[in-house]
């Protein structure tokens, strides 16, 4: 059980394989995986159609790389197209189509890395789709009769009937009739759910999912690709991707970048010129010239794609839809890639306690005898005033008086006497013997009316469980009350841990409950939690909400429940549960498919690491300008006398520009599994994680290309 | 050598020991605040709000921004009609008509954004008038604008409303320019400038007293004080601070040292006052003051050890005084040459022109970076620009969207950052000076061809650009060409940072704070300082890289070998 919650909240694939139902798709054995074959194969044959200038046109930084592309072709073609080179035309001819090659590769690279991106989210997506295929579906008429049609014809609004054996069509709520629906293809639990109509909880069923027994009319509450599953596809296959807002600020900067470098190298030629007319007089026409040679279209255009940032402007698009892809692996649907940045962005979390903070059942955890008994005599009442009830306490309680040694012999005669409402107790006949157990007052009244007396230490004993956040029962034989149990809230194991490194990442958890104040304050400081809401209502979560985004916070909340759409429209992140209501699903942002809400833990984690990547990049682009720099520049201009600012010894012009563009190219897919698999989160304070990450990327950034770049010019057989 | 060191250090030691009571000053000041001078200004600022008819209404930032341009344009037509009709105004001794028109245009043009480019030589183009009514009035309001758009930054950024832009303009006149200017200038006269309206003194030579010599001289004291304070830059006469009669001596140079940089090193302790958070802005101050103290080292090194060529002539080593005055020496002057192309004061004491490749790299590089301290209220701005691009860059890696004092950095702030930072910048230095390099015999009039002459040419429009004025000499400027194009630097490097800040500020201060956290990214930590100080070195600096390496690095390594 320990292991089930791993203290660690790394996503890497062995923390999370233990996990059910959380863990990742992959790792599941229900659910269909996502087929990666000819995944590459495709990626290969994308790259070269993205090449079409109006999907290129894009990304602004790897469009002008492309436009650099075509101008060198030409001149390779005609190295003079631009006015007459100061080289070997052949020479000049041969440097330019290596240059030629290197950018169009460079634009490749870029597609792959997209692409890739791209089919992986295909392939989930096709897992996603597989289990909705095109059926037939029986469509209720409004006169009654029923046709057939195929189900994408269905419209919201449609009522179809469903019989056993058969998969639903679509989206939608029951609307009549009870039946068990096989959910494991979408939730990967084997087993059945029952739907029916009017409970809230249990009327929403989900496309692709199986009915197994009896039959039910649904209506429709989505068009044909406009359910869940739809738009999560939509959004990892990445053509419907709409650029984040983040997204589009980095896309602005690049763009901004990629703008300044284009002045700076457009001015080149004439301030070069410049220098070199000065050198005809002043050294010679071999000087002039050698300088003219150094800034030839093609090596300005080799200095400009070295210069824009082409690494993160490549693998921009990779990193966003990657991160879509990983939340779809956690089996969370998103509508948006907004909303999996918010995650990123949440101060708040809020959460219930029921079902998220403890295990949705309390388990008998002790016996506290009254009225001078003994542990044993307790246990065995226990035991069977329980035998007949098959809810998780009562299991628990007969476990915990079987552990005691407790013994009962049913026989023939037992009875069980249910629940309910009116008389808030349970137990056993057996004999003209009565074993009661349930809420104190019930039991004390009973009592009475059997003639007993209630024994004065139950209430110290009430009093006692309540203090320590437990729910108790009362039990007795006939009018002799025994003792009372101790139902207590089980919290999560691993969840305090996981809460510890919420609190050092400065996200608040705040616990919502029906429980009163004393019990609340218990489990709250069980589990760690930094604030809790006792007695809450449903407009208690909405206003909590309310009144942390008063303060600027983000809030991210869990619902399932009709009660809780309003929040889950309100709070920043809505995180809804498949097993939820229909209204919860449409105002939540995200929907669980495996409904456990823990997940809200590893949402956030997912966000920081999209951002986290993007930053890390973006930065390691950047940082790369210096030695990209240091390798061209002295080199075009050594005939200006500043040969010793090549510090690396490059061997010539053109082997710097050729090393440092292969650098630029190679760097692409280099960092590709970087930026699908993610840069590896650490729970750590903002300043930790920045002066690590700027230890990594910014001075890694600033160092790897001057070995990189070295080290490519040592091997190239250019002089 | 170490007289020189002990000048440079207590220079700086000065300079950093006034900010924190001059910038708490200026906080206390557009704070509305009770400063010591509220007895004599409240009713003078009561009498020009209620002849100018200004209303203290909060403004939006569009608002301000057109505010700052309508009344800048109403100056600029105002001196550019006082140029052109000086001849038939009054305080003319020596009877100046008007210069051409482009002079003036440039002229005009220069004075309203602050920079003070001079293309001309004052005693010999503008009447008195015009020099104190024209380019004296412009060096108040044109400084006091920028210092007015400064403020209402720090305010959006702290999220405040961004204020009033007439009430800023006349409270930092009448608060902070005039009353110092009064001082200033008392202490000026005290130490030997003159203040004339007589005309030209005719004095016969010592050599021949048959012979006179007509000396210039003028109304200089109050116009010297403001000039440096102001981060103007413009000379009464036309070699600047160099002229006895402007900069007479170590007291006074000492005076014009501090004066200069008085103003954007105290504007980062009034952030940090605004902002309730002194120890941030110490931190950013850090900054600057690093570069700054780096670009002098390399300066003063490259003066000091002089010209190789030179030193063999004169066998044995001496330190570079050409194009330099002696009163000052190779480290006063290098010191005023750092200082004021740092502070995009732009007044010289010394020949740019004339200093070792070392200097050039530096004067340049200040002109490109215009954030060492940088421009009076606009370097403090800049500065603060690069925090929030630094925090857009990094600050994703800590896996939240990037924040600053709270509020989210977005679409709108990184066009705006980006765009008045990294883009307008090379535009207004990079295409112009293209274009004239371009045709180097009809437009430049370089007077040192190679090299350095195309750091003549670069380092022009560097300073109009970042609104420095300062020249490096040598070239031949008062063309049609040069006054129009360095024009476009002038205008193209004012007026669209200023908008572009003002909307930033004003965005920011409506933007909702999110309260920090241990996630929160914090900006006041050394190293984050760090990281804005490498974010400053690499897109601010690298963007010139070509051009410096062809300029000054070249003629560096050019001087070193001995060719040409």
């Amino acid at each position: 059980m320990n292991t089930r919650f791993s203290t660690s909240i790394s996503t890497s694939t062995s923390t999370h394989a233990s996990r059910s139902p959380g863990g990742r798709r992959d790792d599941r054995k229900h659910i269909p995986k996502a087929d990666r074959k000819g995944l590459y194969q495709r990626a290969i044959r994308a790259s070269f159609t993205k090449l079409n200038p109006r999907v290129a046109v894009r990304n602004p930084v790897m469009f002008v790389v492309w436009l650099g592309t075509i101008v060198t072709l030409l001149v390779t073609l005609n190295p003079n197209l631009f006015g007459t080179v100061q080289a070997e035309i052949g020479k000049q001819r041969l440097l330019n189509g290596i240059i030629t090659c290197i950018l169009f590769f460079t634009v490749l690279f870029a597609n792959f890395a997209e692409a890739v991106a791209e089919g992986r989210g295909k392939a989930q997506a096709d897992a996603l789709r597989s289990t909705r295929s095109d059926m037939v579906a029986r469509q209720l008429l409004p006169d009654g009769r029923i046709q057939e049609i195929n189900s994408t014809e269905l419209r919201r609004g449609d009522q179809v009937k469903v019989i056993v054996g058969d998969m639903i069509p679509a989206d939608g709520e029951v609307i009549q009739g009870i039946g068990s629906v096989d959910e494991s293809a979408i939730t990967g639990e084997s087993a059945p759910v029952l739907k029916q109509t009017g409970t809230d909880i249990a009327s929403s069923v989900t496309g692709g999912t199986r009915l197994l027994s009896d039959e039910l009319i649904v209506r429709i509450t989505a068009d044909p690709g406009q359910g869940f599953i739809d738009r999560m596809i939509a959004l990892v296959e990445g053509a419907e991707r709409t650029k984040t807002p983040n997204e589009i600020a980095l896309t602005v900067l690049l763009a901004v970048l990629t703008q300044v470098f284009l002045i700076v190298v457009a001015t080149t030629p004439a301030i070069s010129g410049y220098i070199a007319g000065f050198l005809d007089h002043a050294v010679g026409a071999a000087a002039g010239n050698s300088l003219r040679a150094g800034t030839s279209i093609a090596i300005l255009i080799s200095l400009l794609v070295a210069l824009i940032p082409t690494t993160i402007g490549g693998l921009l698009s990779a990193i966003g839809i990657a991160g879509m892809d990983r939340v779809a692996q956690f089996n969370v649907i998103a509508t948006s890639g907004r909303a999996v940045e918010a995650c990123g962005d949440v101060n708040t979390l809020v959460l219930d306690k029921t079902g998220t903070i403890t295990l949705g059942n309390r388990l008998a955890d002790e016996f506290i005898p009254v009225n001078g008994h003994s542990v044993q005599e307790v246990a065995h009442v226990c035991l069977a005033a329980s035998v007949f009830d098959e809810t998780p306490e009562g299991r628990s309680i007969v476990q915990l008086a079987q552990k005691l040694g407790a013994k009962f012999d049913l026989d023939e005669s037992a009875e069980g006497i249910e629940f309910s409402a009116r008389t808030r107790m349970s137990g056993t006949d057996l004999n003209g013997q009565e074993f009661r157990k349930g809420a104190v007052d019930a039991i004390k009244g009973f009592v009475r009316s059997r003639g007993g007396q209630v024994p004065t230490t139950l209430d110290e004993a009430y009093e006692q469980v309540s203090r320590m956040g437990g729910t108790p029962l009362a039990v007795c034989q006939g009018n002799e009350i025994y003792g009372v149990i101790y139902l207590k809230d089980i919290v999560k194991p691993g969840l305090r841990e996981r809460f510890d490194q919420l609190r050092r990442m400065g996200v608040k958890t705040i616990m919502l409950t029906g429980d009163n104040r004393i019990t609340a304050s218990v489990i709250a400081k069980e589990a760690g939690v930094d604030d809790f809401i006792a007695e809450a209502t449903p407009e208690d979560k909405i206003d909590v909400i309310r009144s942390e985004q008063a303060q600027g916070k983000l809030v991210a909340m869990t619902g399932d429940g009709t009660n809780d759409a309003p929040a889950l429209a309100q709070a920043n992140v809505g995180l809804a549960m498949n097993s939820g209501t229909q209204a919860a699903k449409e105002a939540a942002n995200m929907v669980d498919l495996d409904s456990d809400p823990t997940k809200l833990i590893d949402l956030v984690t997912i966000g920081k690491q999209l951002l986290i990547t993007r930053g890390a990049l973006t930065t390691f682009s950047v940082a790369n300008d210096i030695a990209k720099y240091f390798a061209i520049i002295p080199t075009i201009f050594a005939a200006a006398g500043i040969g010793a600012l090549n510090i690396m010894e490059l061997k010539s012009a053109q082997s710097a520009i050729v090393s440092a563009l292969i650098y630029n190219a190679l760097i692409i897919p280099v960092l590709i599994p970087l930026a699908l698999r993610g840069v590896q989160f650490r729970p750590l304070t903002a300043d930790q994680l920045l002066q690590r990450n700027i230890l990594i990327y910014g001075l890694g950034g600033i160092i790897a290309p001057f070995i990189a770049i070295k080290a490519i010019d040592l091997v190239l057989p250019l002089s | 050598m170490l007289q020189g060191w002990i000048q440079i250090a207590l220079t700086l030691l000065i300079l950093v020991a006034i900010t924190p009571f001059f910038g708490r000053y200026i906080a206390r000041v557009f704070m509305r605040q009770r400063t010591i001078l509220d007895s004599v200004l409240n009713p003078l600022d009561k009498a020009i709000f209620a002849l100018s008819g200004v209303r203290a209404k909060e403004m939006t930032g569009w608002q301000y921004a057109r505010a700052v341009l309508y009344s800048n344009l109403a100056m600029l037509v105002f001196i550019y009609l006082i140029f052109m009709l000086q001849g038939s105004l009054p305080f003319s001794p020596t009877g100046l008509n008007a210069p051409s028109w482009d002079l003036a245009l440039h002229t005009a043009i220069s004075f309203v954004t602050n920079t003070n480019q001079q293309h001309y030589s004052g005693e010999t183009t503008y009447s008195y008038f015009s020099q104190f009514a024209a380019l004296g009035f412009m060096m108040f309001t044109s400084a006091g604008t920028g210092i007015a758009v400064a403020i209402a930054f720090i305010r959006g950024l702290t999220g405040r409303p961004l204020g009033n832009f007439y009430v800023d303009l006349i409270q930092s006149i009448t608060r902070i320019l005039l009353p110092i200017s009064l001082v200033g200038a008392i202490l000026l006269i005290a130490a030997g400038i003159p203040e004339t309206l007589a005309g030209p003194a005719i004095v016969p030579t010592l050599e021949n007293p048959e012979i006179s010599q007509a000396i210039a001289r003028g109304p200089v004291a109050h116009f010297e004080i403001i000039k440096e304070l102001g981060e103007n830059g413009g000379g009464f006469f036309g070699i600047n601070s160099a002229h006895p009669f402007e900069n007479p001596n170590g007291f006074t140079n000492l005076i014009e040292l501090v004066a200069l940089l008085s103003v954007p090193t105290s504007l980062i302790v009034t952030y940090g006052i605004f902002a309730n958070n002194l120890k941030q802005a110490w931190l950013v101050y850090s900054i600057p003051l690093a570069i700054l103290i780096g670009f002098i080292v390399i300066t003063t090194i490259g003066e000091y050890q002089g010209n190789p060529a030179v030193n063999a002539l004169l066998g044995g080593q001496a330190p570079n005084l050409e194009g330099k005055e002696v009163r000052f020496g190779w480290a006063q002057s290098a010191l005023f040459a750092v200082f004021t192309t740092a502070s995009m004061c732009g007044a010289v004491n010394s020949m740019h022109d004339s200093f070792m490749p070392n200097g050039d790299f530096v004067t340049l590089s200040n002109l490109f970076l215009q954030i060492v301290f940088g421009g009076q209220g606009t370097g403090t701005a800049y500065l603060f620009t690069y925090l929030i691009l630094a925090v857009f860059v990094t600050g994703l890696m800590v896996g939240r969207t990037p924040e600053f004092l709270g509020r989210k950095i977005e679409k709108r702030e990184v066009v705006l950052a980006s765009f008045l930072i990294l883009l307008v910048h090379p535009i207004a230095i990079l295409i112009p000076a293209a274009i004239t390099l371009a045709f180097p015999e009809q437009l430049a009039g370089i007077s040192n061809p190679g090299f350095h002459g195309l750091s003549q040419v670069i380092y022009e429009y560097a300073s109009a650009a970042a609104n420095n004025g300062s020249g490096f000499e040598g070239l031949g400027d008062g063309t049609l060409w040069w006054n129009l194009s360095t024009s476009f630097s002038l205008l193209a490097g004012r007026y669209i940072p200023i908008v572009a800040l003002l909307l930033l500020a004003d965005g920011m201060s409506r933007k909702q704070p999110v309260p920090a956290t241990a996630g929160t990214l914090r900006t006041d930590t050394a190293l984050f300082t760090g990281i804005t100080a490498g974010v400053i070195l690499i897109l601010g600096a690298l963007t010139f890289f070509p051009a410096l390496a062809l300029g000054p690095v070249a003629e560096a390594f050019q001087i070193v070998k001995g060719i040409g």
